[in-house]
């Protein structure tokens, strides 16, 4: 173990690599180091950000379907209540026109027969006058009438 | 393997594998061509060490210049993990405000780390290569030179005075030095206990390091001594040693994390 000179010379290499270090090596790596934990540091908070909002808008679309669910439900029931009032409302207006129709009918019918026993009244006499005469002129012959006629001779 | 006096004895292989290649002044030189004094300078340490750091560092700062904050490539994300690993370890132990304290702690646990790391070449490979090339001795691994660790260390010891100084001011720091841990009534213990406090710890900072490499290397030298036994021995202890390297490493780093703490926060 000899100490000699070369103790200087390792000094001054010594201090060369520290000054390098110093100046070239440690402030360009702390400052890139550090920028980079920032922007991690920035980009880990976005994504915490983000997913909140993420959430929150799960929450609303949830909440919005929700709504959307209740409000169809409302109308199908309010449009079952309707269609049925419009069914009964179409029974009875179909109602009435029937009981109209009915009367008018029966008022036409009535008429009819009217008018047929009209007719018929009037084609009685005619008839009974045609079959008068067939009867007559069957019946009638001078011999079976004369005691009649002779009869209602006399009494005049 | 010796490539002095080509012998080839277990002594001799071991001692060359542990021997630094020198280079001193004339004057500094004996006669058989060793070095001798202070004035003189383990090239291999020098060279291998500076040219890893300016590799991984030059790689750092190049990836560090073009870093985005946005998606990083994988050489950016790598670099990013160990960074902020060292960063992590300083968040969590130094509360004071510093600017040096994680520069300092990354360039301690990467520069140490690829030094260490020299470890897992086999022995034999660089001294072979440099021996090819006409250099006689080469210790591959630079934190098995105490120079190295203790220049690191004394670095650091002087960087958490100067820390000191400069984030207590001159009188508080003073006074804690004189004052703690007995009170002004005994100063002179205080001092005393002070500057045994500060002097054991570069000390046993970089004898920590320099142990641990120094022990792991021989190892590795003893195994390759082995001979065909050498096979299943070498490849676990060199997954040991990772274990070594990265530890070894992650200490120095984080015991500079700590007195740095220690030398900007009040006791």
């Amino acid at each position: 173990m000899n100490i000699n000179a070369t103790l200087i010379g390792q000094a001054i290499w010594f201090a060369v690599f520290i000054w390098i270090t110093m100046k070239f090596v440690w402030p360009p790596l702390q400052k890139a180091m550090a920028d980079r934990q920032a922007q991690i540091a920035e980009g880990l908070a976005a994504a915490e950000r983000g997913k909140h909002e993420q959430e929150l808008a799960a929450k609303r679309s949830a909440d919005a379907l929700r709504e959307a669910k209740e409000k169809s439900a409302d109308l199908v029931a309010q449009a079952e209540k309707r269609a049925q009032q419009i069914v009964e409302e179409a029974k009875g207006t179909a109602n009435v026109e029937k009981d109209k129709i009915v009367a008018s009918a029966q008022a036409e019918i009535d008429q009819e027969v009217e008018r047929a026993k009209q007719q018929l009244r009037e084609r009685v006499a005619e008839l009974a006058v045609a079959g008068a005469e067939k009867i007559l002129r069957k019946e009638i012959n001078a011999s079976a009438h004369a005691d009649m006629l002779v009869a209602l001779k006399q009494d005049l | 393997m010796s490539a002095d006096g080509g012998t080839l004895t277990t002594t001799g292989y071991i001692q060359h594998h542990l021997t630094n290649l020198t280079v001193c002044s004339d004057a500094a030189r004996d006669a058989a061509g060793h070095c001798h004094g202070f004035w003189s300078f383990h090239l291999d340490t020098l060279v291998i060490s500076g040219l890893l750091g300016i590799i991984v560092f030059g790689l750092m700062a190049k990836v560090a210049g073009k870093a985005t904050s946005g998606v990083p490539g994988s050489l950016q994300n790598f670099i990013e993990m160990v960074v902020g690993m060292v960063d992590q370890q300083v968040k969590d132990t130094f509360h004071g405000k510093s600017a040096l304290v994680t520069p300092l702690a990354i360039t301690i646990f990467v520069w140490v780390f690829v030094m260490n790391a020299m470890d897992l070449i086999p022995v034999d490979f660089l001294p072979l290569l440099a021996g090819a090339v006409g250099i006689n001795y080469l210790k591959a691994v630079p934190t098995t030179d105490p120079n190295l660790t203790f220049a690191m260390s004394i670095s650091v010891f002087l960087i958490t005075i100067y820390t000191g100084l400069k984030v207590k001011g001159f009188g508080h720091f003073m006074h804690e030095v004189f004052a703690v841990p007995f009170g002004l009534k005994l100063a002179p213990v205080n001092l005393l206990f002070r500057i045994v406090e500060e002097i054991a710890r570069p000390i046993s900072l970089s004898l920590r390091l320099f142990g641990n490499m120094y022990a792991g290397e021989m190892v590795f030298i003893l195994i390759a001594l082995l001979g065909i036994w050498q096979l299943p021995l070498a490849l676990p202890w060199a997954l040991f040693h990772i274990l070594i390297i990265t530890l070894q490493a992650f200490v120095f780093m984080m015991l500079t994390i700590v007195y740095m703490s220690m030398a900007s926060e009040s006791h």
